[in-house]
């Protein structure tokens, strides 16, 4: 079980301002079912322009219902100017605090308020406003929100961006994008990323992509002198192969072996081919 | 009222495990390598665990390997069949496998091996005619899990093992959630390998066994001792292997009949739940299924919310949810057979054991229903 607050289990037990208020002055919708967390707020407001009532409902886990929660009791009473300024971080606080991976339930919380400020104020009925570039793919994450969330909690790796707005969390592919997000708002040097993997060949495609560069690379120059290269066999990064014609009694052919072949398959292939010489029979 | 429904995650330890292995606490603590009376005494009581595991499976007593849990038995069999191969093997497996399955595949492609996840239709079950393309492809270890620990669905081994050996392949099941669940009977199943855990059958955690059909190659896993036929070093972990024999002896003795008054259980479980809830579904093919799983979806609400509050209730269940794990991802199982998400966040696991009774589920069906209704009327998709 998580490490939830007794704030975090009450509110998610006993949620307070559940439902949607008809008529309201302003809607903010976000989340998805895809996603596995939604919430939609709704507010109305007096005479003062104060938020009078809210209320909200939650498709998620009990952080996520205990945030939007304590998100409603929080804001009731404020104006929209005082709303505003709530972070998700005031809502991790209200509640005692949130565990690192359900830091995203406070974001969420803070993300269904803007849109709902956002909506009163300009009647723009949007799901959720999607400034700037989608940096994450996966939980369609904007560029201009990871700045937010990296800015307000002063987060400093890509798996505390991850736990803050999902960003990152799924494929993986905007990692470096993150980092590089990062870097900028911190001013310094991007976090090692994961060194980028040498690209993984089925055996089919490594064998292939071996034969095509010893036809192209390598034999032309053998033919010249009359000789020619077998491919013999692929085992694992050991490749083996026979000398044909004019090369197969050449004692200088041997040094063509290591010095041309194997730096070319290195070069095209992969830097962790070794060549060898089918033993003879 | 406490409910326990997640035997497999965990199981409660027999009582009768439990006073088996004391004396091994107490008095017979001796090495049963020693040359004298300490140890001797002792000897016997591992020879008779390891008949008893055999015996529940259909084995021969040399061919049983005491392991410290099924993850082990698992890394041991896929990484020793791998080492001991005197030609280079191809790896299948299935996207559903157990963790202890999928790192070690993994482990394999990082190493060059050709390694082929097996898919599985929207029911969990396996395609055969892909089995059978894949075990063209040249020699191979395959490593099939005879049960589902999420969704409870069994494959049918009896025939994935025979078309394995018709291939000349080499063939492991990760039997964890089938062993004590199902009478299995190895004189009949052509696996070469098969591994099994202690918790998951009543005994303690930190005990499992790997069966090795005789005549199988496998490279040692611990170096540094004759134990278990030198192919696992380490003094004998005397008490747990015991009590691991002592609840493998429980399974088969009421095997049948058990399982049929949980399946009854479980039935019931799911048949209320059906009635009572509306907007659910059952994920995993209902027929081979093991007898004591049941995995449902509540659409509209998420899982986690779920079990806080069943557990709020002492009932104990689990989900295959994002939230549960802490990842951002509905489990992988649940996504192998591409549940939808409108119900993949909401799915509940129900596993239930001998120890359950009728009023258990009972007292579930009265108490779960209001917290789905609840659930969902805070959610914004919700239907009430």
């Amino acid at each position: 079980m998580w490490e939830y607050t007794d704030k975090v289990l009450d509110h998610f037990r006993n949620p307070r301002n559940v439902g949607v208020i008809e008529k309201p002055d302003g809607t903010g919708e976000v989340g998805s079912m895809a996603c596995g967390d939604a919430l939609k707020l709704t507010f109305k407001l007096d005479q003062k322009k104060r938020i009078a009532d809210v209320k909200f409902q939650t498709f998620g886990c009990a952080s996520a219902i205990a945030s939007s929660s304590a998100l409603t009791e929080m804001v009731k009473g404020k104006t929209l100017e005082e709303a505003e300024k709530i972070t998700n971080q005031d809502i991790a606080d209200y509640l005692g605090g949130l565990p690192e991976q359900k830091m995203h339930c406070s974001v969420m919380g803070r993300e269904a308020l803007e849109v709902a400020i956002h909506n009163y104020r300009t009647g723009d009925t949007s799901k959720k406003i999607l400034e700037g570039r989608v940096v994450c793919h996966c939980f369609g994450v904007t560029e201009e929100e990871i700045e937010r969330v990296v800015r307000d909690n002063h987060l400093a790796t890509i798996e505390q961006v991850t736990n803050y707005c999902k960003a990152g969390g799924a494929c993986g592919k905007c990692h470096n994008d993150i980092a590089a997000i990062i870097a900028r708002i911190t001013g310094e040097t991007p976090p090692p990323v994961q060194k980028e993997k040498p690209r993984r060949l089925t055996a089919l495609q490594k064998i292939k992509l071996i034969e095509e560069t010893l036809e192209k690379e390598v034999r032309p120059a053998l033919r010249k002198d009359g000789g020619d290269i077998e491919l013999i066999d692929v085992i694992g990064d050991r490749v083996i192969v026979a000398l044909r014609g004019m090369c197969a009694n050449c004692q200088v052919a041997r040094f063509t072996l290591k010095d041309v072949v194997e730096a070319k398959l290195k070069e095209f292939v992969s830097q962790d081919i070794t060549v060898e010489e089918e033993p003879s029979k | 009222m406490n409910v326990y429904l997640d035997n497999n995650a965990t199981t409660a330890v027999a009582p009768e495990v439990i006073e088996a292995m004391a004396p091994f606490f107490r008095d017979l603590w001796g090495n049963p390598s020693s040359m004298h009376a300490f140890g001797g005494r002792v000897r016997r009581y591992v020879d008779e665990a390891r008949q008893q595991a055999a015996d529940l499976i259909g084995a021969n007593r040399s061919e049983i390997i005491f392991t410290s849990c099924g993850t082990e038995s698992d890394n041991m069999a896929i990484r020793g069949t791998m080492e001991a191969a005197t030609e280079r093997l191809n790896f299948i497996t299935t996207r559903v496998e157990h963790p202890a399955v999928l790192e070690p595949a993994r482990w394999l492609k990082a190493r060059g091996h050709n390694v082929i996840e097996l898919d599985v239709d929207s029911s969990g079950r396996l395609d055969l005619a892909q089995l059978q393309r894949a075990l063209s492809l040249g020699p191979a270890l395959v490593s099939i899990m005879w049960a589902n620990n999420e969704t409870g669905v069994m494959f049918p081994i009896k025939e994935i093992a025979e078309m394995v050996k018709a291939a000349g392949g080499i063939m492991h099941t990760d039997a964890v959630q089938a062993v004590g669940k199902l009478p299995i009977d190895l004189r009949e199943i052509k696996a070469d390998l098969l591994s099994l855990s202690g918790h998951k059958l009543h005994a303690p955690k930190g005990i499992g066994a790997l069966y090795v059909r005789k005549g199988t190659r496998i490279a040692p896993f611990l170096l540094g001792g004759h134990q278990e036929g030198g192919k696992r070093g380490g003094t004998e972990n005397v008490p747990y292997i015991v009590g691991l024999g002592k609840a493998c002896e429980l399974a088969k003795r009421n095997i049948s009949e058990e399982m049929i008054r949980v399946a009854v259980l479980r039935d019931r479980l799911q048949k209320g739940i059906l009635e009572t809830c509306s907007d659910v579904r059952v994920n995993g093919d209902q027929i081979q299924r093991l007898p004591n799983t049941l995995n449902i979806s509540f659409l509209y609400i998420e899982g986690e919310s779920i079990l806080y509050h069943l557990s709020d209730l002492g009932i104990a269940a689990s989900s295959g949810s994002a939230c549960t794990s802490g990842s951002l991802e509905p489990s992988h199982v649940i996504r192998a057979m591409g549940v939808p998400f409108i119900a993949a966040h909401g799915s509940i696991r129900f596993s239930l054991s001998r120890y359950n009774n009728e009023a258990e589920i009972d007292y579930v069906l009265e108490k779960l229903p209001p917290i789905i209704r609840e659930l969902r009327s805070i959610s914004p998709f919700g239907r009430t």
